[in-house]
């Protein structure tokens, strides 16, 4: 891994009107883990997110990727650069099938221009098709191969998370952002969902900030985590050391338990 | 086509085959149709396709890979997962060392599993997947003979440290080492084989107790494929689909035995959920499924015509029933009117031809059911719109090769015709007895048995039939299974169950009768096709146990319990029924893997029920059942079921 960051967020602050949602927020995602970011509800984890692909723009501080500042740069472009996030609530075409959705992801790699991809004929085609078996490949490491031309709107809402997934790896990110991947899942779907994602950072050294408070999970699969509490980092470390801390628990569960706990 | 071509004559399979064994024939299609497919696999998205050649050259690399970690002749190899080629080419390179091959079910539990590779003395077992890898790890310790576990899909098993553990290409890669040192020593292999050697150990599911490993030689796979295709030709322009487990003797059969006699196409779909769309991509031209395959499409397609607009739903289903009538008027030698064939013309054009293509049918020339008796209305839907469905009759000790219904002598309640080459006689107690080259050397280490369904030279089925005045057999039911009410009527619950199973509504049926006053039935509703009926009817359920309980779908079971009834002589007509809170399933002993129903368990296990069916006016029971979960752990669920009465 070594001491090479591949994300950098330094001393970001967000504020809706009155309401701050980002307080100076410091965070270093290195090449190949898994980053775990938790916090309670409204800590400002989505709001983070959305400042890192470039939904929002922080009032200070800087978003660097590879060292480079892409502060404030459009979502497009930060995708082009090579950030992929997924939804809380997943956004997919839903009358289109999943082929067409993750095809879709592959947008990013696409240099035909309208002719030439209208024509469908000489570059156009080979190119379609290079992309076609890069996206069989996702489909194949998801085992969603078997709903390929189902249309995304007929299918569970534990597979659509997987199409998801899917749609965001087509554009082989160098980071992957999974915003709450496991939430409204049961108990089987979170253990599968949290099997592809061990995958695709083993297999595939696909570098994962997840957000997620679901804290079961998370502490099982990550290697490092972020915990926020009301636009703050109040801790972070390993799984384990996080578990421990006193404001993590107070944060979660209120002062008194964090009392009761300490006694 | 190519020179090597033949004609599809009566006898399909080619005469100088008839001494080989399996991987001799693999060395011959390689050499004469080298360029043709073999087998192909979905993946992807596209089909993959593998050449004979290809095969062969796959086959031998596994085959010198597997020699060199020590496989020796009569070792033996389980294969465990879905069709996939790579598990075809490793019971190949297991015989080709003059090894045998062990397909195991691959929904089989651990425990199971172990049983069978266990029993078998498996040294290599080939897995597909991680799934199938961990049933054999978490038995590791029960099984000390396994050598090796080689996976072909590596995902997910990165960190496993398991030493024994090996990937289908290190195998390979380690066979090619050897053949670059001696190149001729596969063919060598092959040639040091007999036809007398045992080539695959299937394991029957019994229905009673412990499964048993049935030998098969390669003589006697290959003369029932001879015996097989003179009597339903198919030449190497075929194409199967190989989706139906490998443990099943008909994948044996025809997956391996028939696909090398006569080196057809043999096509592996790429996922169990799309079998169905992917047969439509191949449609083939040749099948054989268990009647529960045929019932469960004739199911897809009631369903769906449900959600179709009024006028498709109308006219497919006038054009259905009259083709249906005329069928079964046809089957009975009745002279048709001079419009049916006119209707039939317009209904090919409207529904049939559409419907077929729609079911993957369309190419097909030979469909094949066996295994149980199949529902009369599943053969006559199947007909009647165009599918030349034929029953046959045999059990894996004899390779699934004992009758078959020729083209123009279908019959509803008959399995046909002997196989060429196979003798067929009813003992003086009703028992069918089959005699051929095809039967098995007996059960693995289980002489008792061996004796019991072995005896001078011909195989006791354990079924009882008699053969019809056009020598045609027919098969009653299991021989211990018939039996008499209380009044004296003779009793064949196969018959009674049949009839329910073909209401799309209900998925299994246990009838109950043997020395009682009347039928009782415990039944199964089809989860999907019930589920669906209760969204449109705007029922609200969570679960199976929860909509089998339903009351409307009680009354909805028991119009069509009522239905069949009218079907039926009085003494033979169901009384009472309970929907059971849960499905049966394998996993908890109540049906084989092959889904036969293991009656005496059943009986056994829901006693309280069916003493409660019998019970007077009893209008509910409860319930105290052990469920195994899908991890293996098992837990008790307590419920009160409804008892239907109906008169």
């Amino acid at each position: 891994m070594g001491d090479f960051t591949l994300l950098q967020v330094q001393g970001v602050w967000v504020w809706f009107g009155g309401l701050l949602a980002l307080r100076g927020v410091d965070l270093e995602v290195r090449p190949g883990e898994i980053l775990a970011l938790i916090g309670p509800n409204g800590a400002g984890k989505t709001t983070l997110v959305n400042v890192v692909n470039g939904v929002y723009r922080p009032q200070r501080g800087r978003v660097r990727l590879e060292g480079r500042d892409i502060t404030g740069l459009p979502p497009h472009r930060a995708a082009e650069l090579g950030i992929a996030r997924t939804f809380q609530n997943v956004t997919l075409f839903r009358g289109m099938t999943v082929l067409e959705n993750v095809m879709l992801g592959r947008h990013v790699h696409m240099r035909t221009g309208v002719l030439s991809g209208g024509v469908y004929w000489g570059w156009g085609e080979r190119e379609e098709l290079a992309h076609r078996a890069q996206v069989e490949r996702i489909l194949d490491f998801l085992e969603i191969t078997h709903i390929r031309k189902t249309p995304a709107g007929a299918l569970p809402y534990g597979l659509r998370k997987r199409v998801d997934l899917a749609r965001a790896l087509a554009s082989e990110p160098k980071i992957l952002l999974l915003d709450e991947p496991l939430t409204g899942m049961n108990a089987e779907e979170k253990e599968d969902m949290a099997r592809f994602i061990l995958d695709v950072n083993e297999e595939w050294g696909t570098t994962i900030l997840l957000i997620d408070h679901d804290m079961g999970v998370v502490m099982d699969i990550s290697h490092r985590v972020v915990v926020l509490d009301h636009g703050e980092k109040i801790a972070e470390g390993l799984p384990r050391e996080i578990q421990k801390d006193a404001r993590v628990i107070r944060a979660y569960l209120g002062e008194q338990v964090a009392a009761e706990v300490r006694a | 086509m190519t020179a090597v071509a033949t004609e599809r004559t009566a006898t399909g399979a080619p005469p100088e085959t008839a001494e080989l064994t399996l991987p001799q024939m693999l060395v011959r299609n390689a050499r004469v149709r080298s360029q043709k497919p073999a087998i192909r696999e979905k993946e992807f998205g596209i089909w993959q396709t593998y050449t004979w050649a290809d095969a062969e050259r796959n086959v031998r690399a596994f085959a010198l890979g597997l020699r060199g970690l020590g496989f020796a002749r009569g070792d033996k190899l389980a294969v465990i997962g879905d069709n996939r080629p790579q598990l075809y080419w490793a019971m190949l390179a297991a015989q080709a060392l003059g090894g045998v091959a062990v397909p195991v079910y691959q929904d089989s539990i651990a425990a199971e599993v172990q049983y069978v590779v266990d029993h078998s003395e498996s040294v290599v077992v080939v897995a597909e997947d991680q799934e199938q890898v961990d049933k054999i790890l978490e038995r590791r310790q029960e099984l000390p003979r396994v050598r090796y576990v080689v996976y072909e899909d590596p995902r997910g098993l990165r960190n496993y440290q398991d030493p024994s553990l090996l990937s289908f290409q290190q195998v390979q890669e380690l066979g090619r080492q050897w053949e670059a040192q001696d190149p001729d020593l596969f063919y060598r292999e092959i040639e040091r084989g007999s036809p007398g050697d045992v080539a695959i150990i299937n394991y029957t599911s019994g229905t009673t107790g412990a499964p048993k490993g049935a030998m098969l030689t390669h003589r006697a796979l290959v003369a029932t494929a001879r015996n097989f295709l003179a009597a339903v030709p198919m030449d190497e322009r075929d194409e199967i689909m190989a989706y139906l487990p490998m443990a099943w003797i008909g994948d044996s059969l025809f997956s391996v035995a028939i696909a090398l006699t006569t080196g057809l196409t043999v096509n592996c779909p790429e996922h169990v959920a799309s079998v169905r769309s992917d047969t439509r991509e191949i449609a083939p031209t040749v099948t054989f499924a268990p009647p529960r395959i045929w019932e469960n499409i004739l199911s897809q397609t009631q369903v769906r015509l449900e959600d179709a607009g009024w006028l498709a739903r109308g006219l497919t289903h006038w054009f259905v029933q009259r083709a249906m009538e005329s069928e079964r008027a046809r089957l009975t030698g009745q002279a048709l009117p001079w419009w049916d064939r006119v209707l039939r013309g317009i209904g090919e054009w409207l529904v049939f031809g559409p419907l077929r293509d729609r079911l993957g049918l369309s190419r097909i020339r030979h469909a094949l059911t066996g295994g149980a008796a199949i529902a009369p209305e599943v053969l006559l839907f199947f007909r009647g719109i165009g599918v030349n469905l034929k029953q046959l009759y045999g059990l894996t000790e004899c390779c699934a090769g004992g009758t078959v219904q020729r083209d123009g002598e279908v019959k509803l309640e008959t399995v046909g015709k002997p196989l060429p080459a196979v003798e067929i006689r009813i003992s003086e107690d009703g028992e069918i007895l089959i005699r051929s080259e095809g039967l098995m050397e007996g059960y693995y280490k289980n002489p008792e048995a061996t004796a019991q369904a072995l005896r001078d030279g011909w195989l006791h089925t354990g079924d009882a039939g008699f053969f019809d005045t056009d020598g045609q057999l027919v098969v009653i039911d299991r021989a211990k299974d018939v039996s008499r009410l209380s009044d004296g009527s003779v009793f064949a619950p196969q018959y009674v169950e049949n009839k329910l199973k073909f209401s799309p509504y209900i998925k299994e049926a246990v009838t109950f009768g043997h020395g009682l006053p009347y039928v009782a039935a415990l039944l199964n509703v089809d989860y999907e096709v019930v589920g669906h009926w209760a969204e449109k009817q705007g029922i609200a359920y969570a679960g199976y146990p929860d909509l089998s309980q339903n009351e409307r779908v009680y009354e909805l079971v028991a119009r069509e319990v009522e239905r069949v009834n009218r079907q039926l002589d009085p003494p033979l007509r169901v009384k009472r029924f309970v929907i059971l809170h849960k499905e049966l399933d394998p996993d908890d002993a109540e049906i084989t893997r092959t889904r036969k129903l293991r009656r005496r368990f059943i009986a056994e296990k829901y006693k309280g029920i069916v003493e409660a069916l019998y019970d007077g006016q009893r209008p509910e029971v409860t319930v105290r059942a052990t469920v195994t979960f899908e991890d293996g752990r098992t837990g008790e669920v307590e419920r009160a079921l409804r008892i239907h009465t109906l008169f």
